[in-house]
């Protein structure tokens, strides 16, 4: 025990500590472990057999690129509207900070059917996008819509923070040798900011990738076109094929597992280039 | 003064700029989060008030309501005092395996909602391992409220251990030390030194872990089993509306998640503000 843990004269470390472990394990570990081991059963042949189906490949294609395509957007946003909550003063804008967390607050079938009904072809916005022959709903737009809204505060709620904490010191520095203000941005500012930049984007991807409630009612859910993965995890369970569903979910959280670690190495490799 | 409008020029944008981008990141939040949010309370009173009312008061409704308000009231306790347990372990102790304890607790983050009600189908459900055993027992867990409290459980499992964690292991142990060795017991050390500077992190993880246990949608899909008055949150409730085209019910109950939403980031507001003024400052910042 002495060797596990350094001495404290705290007590309650073993039932703070067993609790968590049993729970951890009762309620997260355990569940997941049968993810695995249920694919485990279809073996190598059967998982591959499933996951190279036509219709979940193209079902992870559309998933994987849609919620990168909403990350993106993003994190071009997401990093203004940080700046500007940042650097200006306007009225209402303790407000519109806290409108920012809507998306983490607001439940996510409520988000899709209000998206769905403001972006179908009679809808609010989305008779504008109509006149111009451009579908929204029930296409693969729609789902990339669905996935903004779902990952906006991610890179917002990541940036503030490092964005705030910029000395002013180092701009006027660079300011007063003469840089202009958009050089200013580019090699003081943004270096600063660009590992919490793409924290956010990776944030806003793996959420979205995952993402079901809002994304059914605007997507269509057509096979091959508009059909996101986890919907199709929905279907082969409601069939009774546990094996199939489980496959889709093991492929689906190794691609975004895959996804993560080659953020991680991005941003490690980025920021020991910048402390050179 | 000179050296102010110095400063100004150089390192300030040109007030075009800043007007732009303003209205960028306005327009932007308009769009994505304003008009939704407005358009939730439109559409939910389109056609008056009595025909708004009349959807909540039907006992299906009531019955999402009382389902939701209950698993709540079971997942957010139950997630309270395993935040509370993993923050005073980690915080307060040195202890090998730390750091991967952390990432554990954060993994039900990295999994998709479907899966997390996927996973519990697997061990409890009727081809589950253990679906026999709790057949031959007369024991239903998926597609009855056990699962579903399971399943909620499971989608908000980190959201208060992941508040109280670094707001403690900021705080450090000295001031609990210093009761010990006064001779206060372990509980007393808690509830008077530990909790009260650790209230306003409670508090905010405990409205974010409410807000998504009442909210919950695709976990809770997953092992529902969508028995209308028996199985049904409010928002599967909604989405049943929906996919009926009874667009008026499916928004006037879909309101009232959304004024759950907004209490949530009302209160958030508050409890991020009285943090700031009274010293503990949130670890996120805000």
């Amino acid at each position: 025990m002495s060797q596990f843990r350094a001495h404290s004269v705290l007590p309650g470390f073993n039932l703070a500590l067993g609790f968590t472990l049993l729970y951890l394990s009762l309620i997260v570990l355990i569940p997941l472990s049968a993810l695995f081991v249920k694919s485990a059963t279809l073996g190598l042949d059967g998982f591959w057999h499933v996951v190279m189906g036509d219709r979940v490949l193209a079902s992870l294609r559309v998933t994987f690129f849609a919620s990168f395509v909403a990350a993106v957007i993003n994190a071009l946003f997401g990093l203004i509207v940080a700046w500007v909550l940042v650097r200006y003063t306007f009225p209402g804008k303790h407000i519109v900070d806290a409108l920012v967390d809507l998306p983490f607050a607001l439940p996510t079938a409520v988000a899709g059917i209000t998206l769905a009904t403001l972006y179908a072809p009679n809808g609010w916005l989305g008779q504008y996008f109509a006149a111009h022959d451009i579908k929204v709903a029930y296409t693969p737009l729609g789902i990339v819509v669905a996935l903004t809204f779902i990952g906006l505060p991610f890179v917002v709620r990541t940036v503030q923070p490092v964005l705030a904490d910029v000395e002013a010191e180092v701009e006027e520095a660079a300011a007063s040798l003469g840089a202009g203000r958009l050089d200013v941005f580019r090699r003081v500012i943004f270096p600063a900011i660009y590992p919490a930049l793409l924290t956010g984007f990776a944030l806003a991807f793996a959420r979205a990738i995952g993402e079901y409630g809002s994304v059914i009612f605007i997507a269509g859910n057509m096979p091959y076109i508009s059909e996101i993965a986890p919907l199709l995890i929905v279907a082969k369970l409601e069939q009774y094929d546990y094996a199939g569903a489980t496959a889709i979910a093991v492929a689906m959280l190794l691609l975004s597992f895959a996804l993560l670690l080659a953020i991680n190495i991005l941003q490690w490799w980025s920021s020991r280039r910048g402390t050179r | 003064m000179a050296n102010q409008i110095q400063r100004r020029i150089s390192t300030h944008e040109s007030t075009s700029v800043t007007l732009l981008l303003i209205g960028v990141a306005l327009t932007y939040l308009v769009l994505f989060l304003g008009l939704p949010l407005f358009a939730v309370f439109v559409q939910a009173l389109s056609k008056g008030w009595d025909l708004y009312w009349k959807p909540l008061q039907e006992p299906d409704a009531w019955s999402a309501i009382k389902l939701t308000l209950l698993t709540a009231a079971i997942a957010v306790p139950a997630n309270l005092v395993f935040g509370v347990a993993a923050a005073w372990a980690i915080a307060k102790f040195e202890f090998k395996g730390k750091s991967l304890l952390i990432t554990l607790i954060d993994l039900p983050f990295a999994v998709s909602p479907v899966v997390s009600g996927l996973v519990y189908v697997l061990l409890f459900g009727a081809q589950g391992w253990f679906g026999p055993w709790l057949q031959a027992h007369d024991i239903k867990l998926i597609f009855a409220m056990p699962g579903i409290v399971l399943a909620t459980i499971f989608v908000t499992f980190p959201f208060i251990a992941r508040e109280l964690i670094p707001l403690m292991q900021a705080q450090g142990k000295e001031e609990e030390e210093a009761a010990v060795s006064l001779g206060a017991s372990g509980w007393q050390t808690f509830w008077r030194v530990t909790l009260p500077n650790i209230k306003w992190g409670l508090m905010y993880g405990v409205i974010l872990c409410n807000a998504r246990a009442m909210g919950e949608f695709g976990a809770v899909s997953v092992v529902s089993g969508h028995i209308r008055g028996m199985t049904n949150t409010m928002p599967l409730h909604v989405e049943i509306l929906y996919n009926e085209y009874n667009f008026v019910a499916a928004f006037a109950v879909a309101s009232l998640l959304a004024l759950l939403a907004l209490v949530t980031l009302v209160v958030k507001s508050l409890v991020e503000w009285q943090a700031k003024h009274s010293g503990e400052p949130l670890p996120h910042g805000a």
